[in-house]
């Protein structure tokens, strides 16, 4: 860590483990429900134990962008952050209305549009947020050293306050409402968080691998460029059946195979970069982490998306079991393994002490990302039946999902090892004290970061 | 390759071709939001009811169970043709009196069984769905779903 404001990070980090701690424990629950469905059911039913899972998952991962920003962006620029005292104001703002919302939820009060359920003075609080961490970051930004890295990420984060003005726009007509909020859900997932995340994923292939700056950001501009040409159209994809015109059909088929490269390309990039680097660098599970999010994105964002995208294929698997297996793999591949890379990267550092314990942060990886293959499977597996029974053969909805009991109760065993993985992760990360167990690699030909 | 695309080069492509993109995309929204209201969901009036059913159908986080036009939580059945599905999309008192007695009857307490919540709604609100879900129910929605189970 080499300037202080960086400290900022750290409690961003550590309230966005906090909420991944509920998310998990959120989705466990869920999966349960699928397995029994009476449980629960008077007390705290599906519809807002689903909310807060999908919550708390958003709140979570911006928090870890936001901590990321705070802790890449000094070192980028070569300069303390604009204002720290900002930077904590924010993450209050943040946590009372996290806080707030997971409390109204509790009590019954929720509403609006789906992921967009907050009430509308967290919805403020958000907005407020968002332009209080826009103006400290840009501010350092501009005051400092401009790297492709800061732009990208800037411009990413920038677009993606700009779009959340639509979480407030509700048209009473439910085909616009429909149309305008995929503005929010997918130019967010398919295209800003994309520029966020390859920058980040930029940064850290630079520090672990030491590989020349100029050759990674010429990388980054082609990765994202490919990501928004071929994502801004591709939100086409959700505008089969929702009352808009046919030629979505075409534009949504074509640009969303195209969603297909950026993510072969990042993955392509951290491959390429590891095997070119010359530095061993000693946090090996930060560089575990940065390769399986890359690859485990290829596969869950790009190939389970293209999947079921093309618009004959989707007009029988549309909303089924298939989209929920695409949403799990690609959200963990894309953002969840990209903030635990950058969490196990940077908090060490923030710590102050060695990589530490990487064993055991190692491990959650595997647990965890072999809890989501396996879950993956099962639910395209269930969702393949389903399309069939429900889409073809014309079963009712409630038959199918008898049918489907078995699938369920494997995907709640992938869900408990996803959850053991991820406790595993936490307790890694803050609690484990003794030293490094492995020793780290030769010497560095190139001095490590 | 490298002399030709220098960093700069790909800026450049980045930064235009994202403006272009947007550009598009804008002027396809534009055409779009023309089309749903003068066309695909002109098959009934946006009446008041309809609108007031849209926000029972939100305060009550409906779609975190069910799914509407193929989109929500897939836990419960599709509604978005429900009202075709009982056979009451044509007739309003028909679709009110079916949605009351359904919602009315819930939780159903069937041991394995998923259970939908008991919602205390007054008969205006019901109503409201009624013909909101009839309102949806009218939708062009390029012939999905294939089938009548949703």
């Amino acid at each position: 860590m080499k300037y202080q404001s960086q400290k900022v990070a750290y409690w961003y980090f550590l309230a966005a483990l906090a909420l991944f701690c509920i998310q998990v424990i959120g989705g466990l629950l869920a999966g349960w429900i699928y397995v029994s469905p009476n449980f629960l059911s008077e007390l705290l039913p599906f519809n807002v134990i689903r909310m807060i899972h999908t919550n708390a998952l958003i709140v979570w991962l911006l928090l870890g962008f936001f901590g990321a920003a705070y802790f890449l962006i000094p070192e980028e620029s070569e300069r303390e952050i604009y204002s720290t005292k900002l930077a904590y104001i924010q993450l209050i703002i943040l946590l009372i209305g996290t806080l707030g919302a997971v409390g109204s939820y509790l009590v019954g009060i929720h509403g609006g549009r789906e992921f967009l359920e907050q009430p509308l003075w967290v919805k403020f609080g958000i907005l407020v947020a968002a332009l209080i961490f826009l103006l400290n970051i840009s501010m350092t930004v501009l005051a400092g050293r401009k790297t492709a890295i800061t732009g990208v990420l800037l411009m990413g984060l920038w677009l993606l306050s700009l779009l959340w003005v639509f979480a407030f726009i509700n048209p009473d007509n439910l085909s616009l409402d429909k149309m305008y909020w995929w503005f929010v859900v997918h130019l967010w997932v398919e295209a800003t968080w994309e520029l966020v995340m390859a920058a980040i994923l930029a940064f850290l292939l630079l520090k672990l691998t030491g590989v020349d700056r100029e050759v990674v950001e010429k990388w980054l501009y082609v990765i994202v460029a490919t990501a928004l040409f071929s994502g801004i159209l591709g939100t086409g994809h959700h505008f089969y059946w929702i009352g808009l015109p046919g030629y979505w059909q075409w534009v949504g088929s074509i640009f969303s195979t195209f969603e297909v490269i950026p993510f072969f390309l990042m993955m392509s990039f951290a491959f390429v970069m590891v095997w070119k680097g010359r530095k061993n660098h000693p946090n090996k599970a930060a560089l575990l982490w940065s390769l399986g999010s890359s690859t485990v994105a290829f596969f869950g964002a790009g190939v389970w998306g293209f999947l079921h995208t093309l618009h004959g294929v989707n007009f029988y698997s549309h909303g089924t079991q298939i989209t929920a297996a695409h949403g799990h793999l690609a959200f963990y591949g894309a953002y969840v393994a990209l903030n635990l890379a950058i969490f196990s990267y940077a908090m060490p550092m923030l710590r102050e002490r060695a990589p530490y314990n990487q064993v055991l942060n190692m491990a959650s990886f595997w647990l965890m990302t072999g809890g989501m293959a396996f879950m993956t499977f099962v639910l395209t597996f269930a969702g393949t039946i389903q399309t069939h029974m429900q889409r073809v053969v014309g079963d009712y909805y409630m038959e199918v999902q008898e049918s489907l009991s078995i699938f369920y109760m494997m995907r709640f065993g992938a869900g408990a090892c996803v959850v053991t993985g991820a406790l595993l992760f936490i307790y890694s990360l803050l609690v484990v004290r003794r030293d490094e167990i492995i020793a780290p690699g030769p010497a560095n030909p190139v001095p490590g970061e | 390759m490298a002399e030709f695309l220098t960093k700069s080069r790909a800026r450049n492509i980045f930064y235009g071709g994202s403006i272009f993109f947007v550009v598009v995309f804008v002027a396809m929204t534009v055409h779009s939001h023309k089309y749903v209201v003068e066309t695909s969901t002109a098959g009934m009036e946006l009446s008041e009811a309809v609108v007031h059913g849209k926000h029972i159908w939100e305060e009550n986080s409906c779609i975190n169970c069910h799914s509407l036009h193929g989109e929500g939580a897939y836990f419960a059945p599709e509604v978005g043709n429900v009202m075709t599905r009982w056979g009451v999309l044509e007739d309003p008192e028909d679709a009110f009196e079916t949605l009351k007695g359904w919602i009315e009857a819930q939780p159903s307490g069937t041991e394995g069984r998923r259970q939908m919540p008991r919602y205390e709604l007054t008969d205006e609100d019901i109503r409201g769905l009624a013909e909101f879900l009839r309102w949806a129910d009218q939708t062009d929605t390029q012939g999905w779903p294939p089938t009548e189970a949703g």
